[in-house]
């Protein structure tokens, strides 16, 4: 009777040092945040909490552009990296053959190299007479006031690449699963390529594009560092407006409260999302990916 | 990469059906109970998680002395302290970049060891690294530090946060400092700080690409360099030059002027004229052409220059700001002995003339000119009109006339601070 009953509670032992991380670095960090973002106060007098729920009001107000503009990013960053991410991990799904894991690897490599030097590093190849520009202009096909850098084509453009192998992964894993004896049952029914790719491959694939799709619009949404290398005026996102907050104005309860809403924003775009899928259950659809 | 075939992947834990159903359907099942319970703990957890101010009552006057001398009393010389700098701001040996000679030298005479850090990017975000750690009673790990006159430092003083210095180990000090860094606004006596470097936030430019001479900050404003112009992202330097521009001394500024200011700047940027509102990186575009012209650091366009950039600098006509980089020692620093003994080092004309010599910021000692010039004198070419060049660049020596052209910040309460926040962040920030 005993050994039974150790043996149904060995996961949730095993699962405890899970619950400890999740305890100590994510619910205790949590809750100090929300309660920051109803307190008022100052740093030379300290924070004491009043309920002041108009932090959340006031951060809205004050920062609704920077919101939609990270949230407009962050959703055409996502879409780029799927348009340009399904195909790469299509190919190396179907037809990487030996090399899938050379192919990944070189996918992952400039991760080896730091997100901000990564960055930076766009800086020289679009300069305004950079490597890529200079020879356009020299050629007439764009005017020598044109520039990318310091745009919101330069921030997005940054925000994809940073992101992109984020998506691919998920994407090759959910490929990878699939059947070849189902595509072989496919075109023995008569589909075409075409409609074994519509019918079978992107629907079994959904799962990758959603899981890339957490981890690349949630990140991108919030980044700050893209629009600050890259970006120019009217280009700042909240991630920039909450490190301001933070940092330069010491304002840690409207910090806080934008941190809150920013949060509200990600879970209500993920979840509207996964609905237009066609499913409520979204954690399935993490855990199946 | 494993190909899996995924056999297990739908497996659903073994669980009792009457839970798994409690799990996925939507009626108000115990566990929602418990979790609306739940919620009302919540709540009195967040009722109970304030964040304490530090603002500690600082003893002042005669008591104040008598525990800056009971504290020094109680110190020692532990032979090495942490030096936390920001980059590139002091001298290096030409053929390894991670050797600094007046370090080395300076252990040479001590004894005394030296971990030298470049870690501080700003002063805000180096603010938000140790604040958390002050607050919490803990040492930072820095023994010195060099935090720029202005809102962070005062913030520092005001919250108790530094060591008050120990007056009897200042003899170069009170020898040959600068009247600029002797008993400043900012720390008067300098109870807590000494100067490390000062500098101008001032134009800089390419006069190949704007070609004509800037001499004002409304040269900043000019339609014909339309998205050619850097200005700093920053709470101090960006507001501070805008008063300047309008023709108002900063320091005894009032909102009015602050609101004028601000109309300044975002009729530059809706115009736009700005590029971008830079934090550091505004050296590169600008050697590289991006940039035309910029707001910038004196020190920052010599460098460049001696990097091979041809740019200039200038003062504007109307004033421009300046700013004094400051040595202090933080509460709970394992080493202050060791650290005051490096600060006090530096002020010998000597060790200032090589640190001038490399980091070409305004330096606290005016008579290491004597060794520049003799430095000079050792050397042939090039390099010894680049180092002449130094003594009689009023960047680094600056003249009575330029500093009546020359303001410190705007000395802010804390209530003020809020309402210059939101006059100038939504300019730079947007």
């Amino acid at each position: 009777m005993n050994a039974r009953l150790g043996a149904r509670l060995a996961p949730y032992w095993l699962a405890l040092p899970g619950w400890l991380w999740l305890l100590v670095f994510f619910v205790i960090p949590i809750v100090v945040m929300l309660s920051l973002s109803t307190q008022t106060g100052d740093i030379l007098t300290g924070f004491s909490q009043t309920w002041h729920w108009q932090n959340y009001v006031n951060g809205w107000n004050e920062f609704s552009t920077e919101f939609l503009r990270s949230l407009l990013y962050g959703l055409i960053a996502t879409v780029l990296c799927i348009g340009i991410g399904f195909p790469v991990a299509y190919w190396i799904a179907f037809y990487g053959g030996n090399h899938k894991s050379s192919l990944l690897f070189l996918l992952l490599l400039p991760f080896f190299v730091s997100f901000v030097i990564r960055t930076q590093s766009w800086n020289f190849i679009l300069a305004d007479d950079g490597m890529v520009l200079s020879p356009l202009k020299n050629a007439g096909l764009v005017s020598p006031e044109f520039h990318i850098l310091s745009t919101p084509v330069a921030v997005i453009g940054g925000l994809t690449y940073n992101f992109l192998p984020f998506m691919v992964l998920p994407i090759y894993v959910a490929l990878e699963r699939i059947e070849p004896a189902l595509l072989e049952a496919s075109s023995d029914l008569y589909a075409s390529r075409a409609a074994s790719l519509r019918r079978v491959v992107l629907p079994l694939s959904m799962p990758g594009v959603f899981a890339g799709v957490l981890l690349t619009f949630v990140p991108a949404s919030s980044d700050f560092v893209n629009a600050t290398i890259l970006g120019g005026t009217n280009t700042t996102m909240i991630g920039n407006v909450i490190q301001t907050e933070y940092f330069t104005n010491l304002d840690y309860p409207v910090a806080a409260a934008l941190s809150f809403i920013l949060m509200g924003g990600l879970l209500i775009g993920v979840f509207a999302y996964a609905r237009t899928l066609g499913t409520g259950d979204i954690l399935d659809m993490a855990a199946a990916s | 990469m494993e190909h899996n075939n995924g056999d297990d992947r739908h497996d659903l834990p073994d669980l009792p059906v009457d839970l798994l159903r409690g799990l996925t359907s939507q009626r108000l099942s115990r566990r929602t109970v418990l979790k609306i319970g739940g919620l009302g703990g919540v709540a009195a957890l967040l009722a109970a998680c304030g964040v304490s101010g530090g603002a500690a009552a600082t003893p002042t006057g005669s008591a104040g002395a008598d525990a800056t001398k009971q504290y020094w009393a109680g110190q020692q010389n532990t032979g090495h302290f942490v030096f936390a700098n920001w980059p590139l701001y002091i001298d290096v040996s030409p053929n390894n970049k991670s050797d600094h000679p007046t370090i080395d030298q300076f252990t040479k005479q001590t004894g005394i060891k030296v971990t030298y850090d470049e870690v501080i990017q700003d002063d805000d975000s180096f603010f938000g690294v140790i604040q958390p750690e002050l607050a919490a009673g803990q040492p930072t790990g820095y023994d010195l530090m060099v935090i720029t006159n202005g809102i962070y430092l005062s913030k520092l003083m005001q919250l108790g946060y530094l060591v008050a210095l120990d007056q009897s180990r200042m003899t170069n000090f009170d020898k040959y400092a600068s009247p600029l860094v002797k008993n400043p606004s900012y720390d008067r006596g300098n109870t807590y700080t000494m100067a490390w470097q000062s500098g101008m936030t001032g134009i800089g430019y390419n006069p190949k690409l704007t070609g004509r001479k800037l001499t004002s900050w409304q040269d900043l404003q000019d339609q014909a360099f339309a998205g050619k112009v850097g200005m700093f992202a920053d709470i101090e330097d960006l507001p501070n030059s805008a008063l300047c521009a309008i023709g108002v001394n900063p320091e005894t500024s009032t909102e009015a002027d602050w609101k004028n200011a601000a109309a300044w700047l975002t009729k530059q940027r809706d115009a736009g004229i700005v590029r971008q509102y830079y934090q550091q990186n505004y050296i590169d575009p600008l050697s590289q052409g991006e940039l035309w012209a910029s707001m910038a650091w004196s020190g920052d366009i010599f460098q460049a220059n001696a990097s091979g950039a041809s740019l200039e600098f200038v003062i504007p006509k109307e004033g421009a700001p300046i700013w004094t980089d400051n040595m202090c020692i933080p509460k709970y620093a394992a080493n202050p002995v060791a650290a005051m003994t490096w600060m006090d080092f530096v002020y010998q004309p000597r060790i200032a003339a090589t640190l001038a010599e490399s980091i070409n910021y305004v330096t606290p000692v005016p008579s290491s000119a004597k060794f520049i010039a003799a430095d000079a004198a050792k050397q042939s070419g090039a390099d010894r009109k680049a180092t002449e060049s130094l003594v009689n660049s009023p960047l680094i020596f600056p003249a009575p006339s330029d500093y009546s052209k020359l303001h410190r910040y705007r000395v802010l309460t804390e209530d003020e601070l809020t309402t210059w926040d939101s006059i100038f962040e939504p300019i730079y920030q947007s």
